[in-house]
């Protein structure tokens, strides 16, 4: 039997069709959850410590560096038009606006999402999760909620942070070692970036960033394989989808947002 | 096979207040069939004993019960109640009158013993934190565990674990106790331990308890009625002197660890010869 033969089609369309079923309602439970949640918040801020307080090293470090990189190249290019005073301009917008939600959100799936997808799936393997139920507990409620709606908080203020430490790495290679005048750099930026155009879409980006990639990180976890290989490619799944999303929502709001 | 049978007094179904029943029960995985016509009735505040091979089925009906997976066809009746059409609020609610013990206990591994057997009183009740010591700290007792209170599970031994387990399984105070393989793995000391543990536990708090388990001789001893299931189906039932004085082949093979009997050795495969390629 090839593997076009009609049967294996039909069959593939049909798993696909019952995996987007199951992540659907996921996603709606999720989503239901909302109130539940917030009601009990010592869970919830513990999950946006973990996620968020245990991301910020490598947020920072990557936004400074970030900021580094766009403030040499920006200058290289603004000094062509004379315009290198606008270099804060330039460095704040890119980060505020596409950077900072983006790499942030890509970092994000590389170091919470992983460790959401593989604490869910060995959960799962170790029948904690069936023992919750069995407990009459609900998992999704008590164990995925409180994960994800904290992705979903931690996810803005990440990115804001890590906007935030770019500018000061723009600054101090902009500024301090290539000798921008400080007071252009920092009056065109002030003058230049909108909150709710520019600093409004960058959170809403990112929002939906943090949704995204709490979701698909949990998803993963929850449906794996419960043996270690099958936990080893959900946690490898939950990269690659993440990322790939992130990258293909970014076009799409970016897209709508010129749009209004 | 011939079927073993018992004097129709003793047969379970004619025994009053049946806390549990399978009545009809086919079910399985996908499209494989792991149980056949399953009738099965579990008396208010007896020890069953579900024993069998490996991968005969027996956690499946513990999973059906706790229905964690639902029947094909027949029912599953839990005080009288089919457990197919409840969903919600209400599955939890009769979850919460069941205490499972996993194969492995499945701890919290997040968590301390204390925490661990904290949880269900916390996501339960509201009861205030004193009182939550005094009835964890009980619960530990009860098995043995007051002091290892401060350790992670992955500090204590298996045995250990079974038994925090086993007190978190009880910390609501159930009706019915499933136990997965309680006896798996442990030390011949923690498998007395744990075998008087159900046993007592079962009389002194009033239970209902099914034990699944391979073990015949702690099995055996701690059993009011023990049900051997083999072929998807129950093949014999009886209390544990019956069921040793049975002639049937398949008991004694069982009950005796015989190599030899009805299960074969060898799993179904093709010629040997034709396996090897030495065949002509």
């Amino acid at each position: 039997m090839s593997w076009w033969h009609p049967a294996d089609i039909g069959l593939a369309l049909r798993e696909k069709a019952a995996d987007i079923g199951h992540a659907a309602r996921l996603f709606l439970r999720l989503i239901g959850t909302l109130g539940a949640t917030f009601k009990r918040g010592r869970l919830l801020s513990e999950q946006v410590h973990f996620l968020g307080n245990h991301s910020l090293a490598i947020i920072m470090v990557s936004g400074l560096f970030v900021g580094f990189v766009l403030s040499l190249q920006g200058y290289y290019i603004l000094q062509r038009y004379g315009s290198s005073e606008a270099l804060g301009l330039m460095v704040a917008l890119s980060l505020v606006r596409e950077l900072g939600p983006v790499v942030a959100a890509l970092l994000f799936a590389g170091r919470a999402g992983t460790s959401l997808t593989a604490e869910i799936g060995l959960m799962k393997a170790g029948e904690q999760l069936a023992a919750m139920e069995m407990m009459g507990v609900d998992p999704i409620q008590r164990v995925l909620a409180p994960r994800f709606w904290g992705g979903v908080i931690a996810m803005p203020l990440l990115a804001a942070v890590f906007s935030a430490v770019g500018i000061i790495g723009g600054w101090v290679v902009g500024v301090v070692l290539i000798g921008v005048d400080p007071g252009a750099f920092w009056s065109q930026m002030q003058g230049g970036v909108d909150v709710f155009a520019d600093v409004g879409n960058g959170l809403l980006k990112s929002l939906v960033f943090g949704l995204t990639v709490a979701f698909i990180a949990l998803l993963q976890g929850y449906e794996c394989a419960p043996t270690p290989e099958g936990v080893s490619r959900a946690t490898t799944r939950t990269v690659v989808m993440a990322s790939l999303a992130v990258l293909a929502l970014d076009f799409v709001l970016t897209a709508m947002m010129f749009s209004i | 096979m011939a079927q073993f049978q018992l004097p129709d007094t003793l047969m379970p179904s004619h025994l009053p207040d049946a806390f549990v029943e399978l009545r009809g029960v086919t079910c399985g995985y996908g499209d494989k069939v792991i149980l056949e016509d399953i009738e099965l009735t579990v008396p208010r505040g007896k020890v069953v004993a579900l024993m069998g091979t490996s991968g005969g089925g027996k956690t499946t009906v513990l999973r059906l019960i706790g229905r964690q997976i639902k029947a094909m066809s027949g029912q599953v009746l839990l005080d009288g109640v089919d457990m197919a059409g409840v969903e919600g609020e209400t599955l939890m609610a009769a979850r919460r009158r069941m205490g499972m013990l996993f194969q492995h206990g499945a701890l919290f591994t997040d968590l301390t013993v204390f925490e661990n057997v904290a949880f269900p009183l916390r996501e339960h009740t509201d009861l205030p934190e004193s009182i939550i010591r005094d009835l964890v700290l009980m619960k530990l007792n009860a098995v043995g565990l007051r002091g290892s209170r401060d350790l992670f599970p992955s500090e204590v031994s298996g045995g250990m674990a079974r038994r925090v387990a086993l007190a978190r399984a009880m910390a609501l105070d159930p009706e019915l106790m499933l136990y997965d393989e309680p006896f798996a793995g442990l030390d011949p000391i923690s498998m007395g331990v744990a075998a008087r543990l159900i046993r007592d536990l079962n009389d002194a708090m009033g239970l209902t308890s099914i034990v699944v388990s391979h073990d015949v001789d702690e099995t055996f001893l701690i059993a009011d009625h023990v049900v051997l299931l083999a072929n998807r189906r129950i093949i014999a039932q009886g209390t544990p002197v019956q069921l040793r004085q049975s002639e049937d082949p398949f008991v004694r093979q069982f009950v005796q660890a015989r190599p030899e009997g009805p299960v074969q050795f060898h799993q179904p495969a093709v010629d040997l010869a034709h396996d090897f390629g030495v065949a002509r």
